[in-house]
């Protein structure tokens, strides 16, 4: 099982979500510190995500584009707020524009990874924080496109076996 | 893509509120008008009527008259689009930690070859 808890709060805009793996903190750590990890989660498989720069410390920029099946590519960022390597990572994600620079017309949403070892096994916790529903509309309809589909499919085959898998609910 | 209609914030606004979450509550069985609904809160009727008021605009409840009497009814649809916003992120964190998940399974496998 990897997801284990998920709250929502409708009035407050905001998702916690807790998973758990069968990994130490610091392997966890990676696949948020290593841009080539990074790359191969962030974005679904028909928008897989390419990282550009990537400076994860306190005031530092992670940049990103993700590129779609007709070669069409939206770009993102992430303003580190806060880094406390392997256990703590705090950003805003916003959207960019085709040159790299932020785009100030798209919602910016705060995220907070939280990594912990409980019995051998590491949580991550991540808590999403939007401004607005509007902004997390918009963040939706751009992090999901029609991806969304293709990937729970493959997530699926990955997980063979697995009874909690991400569509059984 | 599509963008938010600009009436999302007016929805989450509306039950942003304790009292509004709760009339929207009883709303769902609609069987309570505005001043049997106002016999549950230590409030005047008139801020019970303002609270209601802003739920309707936000499209939350509507009044529908049943005989002499206005029954206040949830729209259900619209607490259905609230809920869903929130279904739709989880979804997208979902696939996220599961790709994860297959990253770091991936590493435990080709330890074990």
């Amino acid at each position: 099982m990897t997801v284990t808890a998920v709250r929502k709060n409708p009035e407050k805009l905001t998702m916690t979500l807790d998973a758990e793996f069968d990994a130490s903190p610091e392997r966890v750590w990676q696949l948020w510190a290593d841009p080539r990890q990074l790359e191969r989660w962030w974005g679904p498989p028909t928008y897989p995500a390419t990282v550009t720069a990537h400076d994860l410390r306190s005031g530092g920029l992670v940049e990103y584009h993700m590129t779609g099946p007709e070669g069409n590519q939206s770009h993102g960022y992430w303003e580190i707020v806060d880094v406390d390597a392997p256990h703590r990572i705090v950003f805003r994600d916003g959207f960019a524009n085709e040159d790299g620079t932020p785009s100030s017309d798209m919602p910016i949403n705060e995220v907070r990874v939280m990594i912990s070892e409980v019995g051998g096994q590491t949580r991550m916790s991540i808590e999403s924080i939007f401004p607005s529903a509007a902004a997390m509309e918009q963040v939706i309809a751009m992090g999901m496109e029609e991806g969304l589909r293709e990937a729970v499919g493959q997530i699926d085959a990955i997980l063979a076996g697995d009874v909690t898998s991400p569509t059984a609910r | 893509m599509q963008i938010a209609p600009p009436d999302f914030d007016r929805m989450f606004g509306a039950l942003a509120d304790a009292t509004r979450r709760d009339i929207v509550r009883r709303a769902i069985v609609g069987e309570e008008g505005v001043a049997e609904l106002a016999e549950h809160y230590p409030m005047s009727f008139a801020a019970v009527q303002k609270h209601i008021a802003i739920l309707e605009r936000a499209g939350m409840v509507t009044k529908e008259r049943i005989g002499r009497r206005k029954v206040v009814r949830a729209n259900l649809e619209r607490l259905r689009v609230a809920r869903r916003l929130l279904d739709q992120y989880e979804e997208l964190w979902r696939g996220r930690v599961a790709r994860m998940t297959a990253l770091v399974t991936d590493d435990t496998k080709e330890q074990n070859r």
